[in-house]
């Protein structure tokens, strides 16, 4: 029975789920729902893609939202990793920081639309400021996660080694060690980025944008758009973590390989 | 270089209920440069944490431990430890690892490498410089384990169950192999074991401790030249010696309830 299928990292299984949903979705938008504005069928949306494609703002959409992205999700590394460290490392800072932190860590990323306004304006920075507030948390909390599981082993050795000083310890042994936690912080912030991603930019900061041009499209009416944008948004948001993935597999943690694998 | 001097170190930990456990009461110990000395003892009679002490990861509660003359409070660059489980840097090749400690006295790269080399190729691992640490065998691991500690070239060199997790042929093995290296670069070596086997085939002397409060029980020279036989009548006696010495003990203790025989 086995023998017949091909193996299990062929293809030929993605090309099989793939075609079988867009067969069925484009059975169920032309034969079932009969309406381009409730549901836009495949070849409505390609075509509406390469309308766009021609005459629309594509590239333009995508850059604003990656500068949306990346200033966003920058900045919760710049501020996110320091904090997570220093509250990993200091039992002290992270009795002082820790209810604080946990107070705002609730607070959904979007109720802080208003004073990003009210802080930045319609600015870029409005939209990153957003985003920012939902990534930092991933990054601080799987900071200070691998800083705590840090074995205690490895920091004596360094100690014995002439590794004393805090700032040593904390650059040649607890980051290191702490790495896979840093990198799975990361992989989830940028997941939660992408989805403040749209609902930043639908409250216009900018003229441009891959989340403004959903919400752009909705008010015009044009659903075979909103539906171009939506897969845009799938693809890229899945381009990124795989590059993530095969950066760090091919980098920073290939002393883990054999742990993980 | 490397003489030893443990004064008066009594060590108290406070339980979780707040009462006073004292796991060493009053140790003191002379040893000499260059001198190879074992730790035996039933489980709890302290002897790593008497070690922990002699390496400044932890501090007596009273007495003072000086190496060379010069009082030990923290970490010394005269000491380099061994740790019973893998404590390489997984994220570290073996190269890096064993050039760690001179990465952090600031020499330059090539030197630092230069010299790592040595001793990588001293426990005979040259092959294996650019392996990462969970490509090797246990084995393997406290050989790097080793070279990692001399790299720094300490005096006194502190070792805590090394071969512990080893099988019985690795751990005869790699016995010989420090006596070599011991030979070669004249350490003073502190060896802390479970196995009075290994005291006695490796050490100039056996420490004895005893458990509750832990305190040092019996010195016990070993005169047998090296290199040693294990069957030898002589190394039999000193073996079935002190293993009835901590037998007794852990009797006392009621902990073994009948007599494992001779050996």
């Amino acid at each position: 029975m086995t023998g017949t299928l091909p193996g299990t990292r062929s293809p030929a299984y993605i090309l099989l789920s793939i075609s079988a949903v867009i067969i069925l979705w484009q059975a169920i938008a032309v034969f079932i729902v009969g309406n381009r504005f409730i549901l836009p069928s495949c070849t409505d949306v390609l075509t509406a893609f390469l309308r766009l494609v021609v005459s629309g703002t594509l590239p333009e959409d995508f850059v604003v939202s990656m500068i949306h992205f990346f200033t966003g999700l920058g900045l919760s590394l710049l501020i996110g990793v320091p904090l997570g460290i220093i509250i990993g490392w200091y039992p002290l800072a992270n009795r002082l920081l820790d209810p604080v932190i946990e107070i705002i860590r609730p607070i959904p990323p979007l109720a802080w639309i208003p004073f990003a306004i009210v802080w930045f304006g319609l600015t870029n920075l409005a939209a990153g400021f957003v985003i920012f507030i939902g990534a930092v948390f991933p990054v601080l909390i799987n900071t200070y996660e691998g800083f705590q599981n840090i074995p205690r082993i490895f920091v004596e050795a360094g100690k014995m080694l002439g590794c004393t000083r805090n700032t040593s310890l904390i650059r040649y042994i607890a980051i290191p060690a702490a790495l896979p936690h840093l990198a799975a912080g990361f992989r989830v912030a940028s997941g939660v980025a992408w989805m403040c991603l749209i609902a930043a930019e639908m409250f216009g900061v900018s003229q441009f944008g891959l989340g403004q041009k959903i919400w752009w499209y909705y008010n015009l009416h044009q659903m075979d758009n909103v539906m171009v944008y939506m897969l845009i948004l799938g693809f890229v948001g899945l381009f990124i973590d795989y590059l993530f993935r095969f950066g760090m597999k091919k980098t920073l943690l290939k002393w883990r390989e054999g742990e993980v694998n | 270089m490397g003489s030893v001097e443990i004064r008066g170190i009594t060590r108290e930990f406070a339980r979780d209920d707040g009462e006073q456990v004292i796991a060493l009461s009053d140790v003191s110990l002379s040893i000499a440069d260059d001198e190879f000395t074992s730790f035996v003892g039933p489980s709890g009679c302290g002897k790593t944490t008497l070690l922990r002490i002699i390496a400044g990861l932890d501090k007596a509660s009273a007495g003072e431990i000086r190496v060379d003359g010069s009082l030990i409070t923290s970490p010394d660059q005269k000491v380099g430890m061994v740790f019973q489980e893998y404590s390489l840097f997984p994220w570290r090749n073996v190269l890096r690892n064993v050039a760690f400690g001179l990465e952090m006295q600031g020499i330059p790269k090539e030197e630092r490498y230069a010299l790592a080399r040595n001793y990588i190729s001293l426990v005979g691992l040259s092959q294996f410089e650019q392996s990462y640490p969970y490509e090797l065998s246990g084995g393997m691991r406290q050989r790097v384990a080793i070279a990692r500690a001399l790299a720094t070239d300490p005096d006194l060199l502190l070792m805590d169950e090394p071969f512990g997790a080893l099988d019985a042929q690795t751990r005869n093995h790699m016995q010989c192999e420090l006596l070599d290296i011991w030979e070669k670069k004249k350490k003073t070596i502190l060896f802390v074991t479970h196995s009075c086997d290994e005291a006695v085939f490796l050490s100039d002397r056996v420490v004895v401790l005893s458990p509750r409060p832990g305190r040092i029980r019996d010195i016990i020279p070993i005169p047998i030249p090296r290199p040693r036989d294990r069957t030898n009548a002589e190394f039999i006696n000193l073996r079935r010696d002190i293993l009835a010495m901590i037998e007794n003990e852990e009797r006392e203790e009621e902990r073994i309830k009948c007599k494992s025989g001779y050996l």
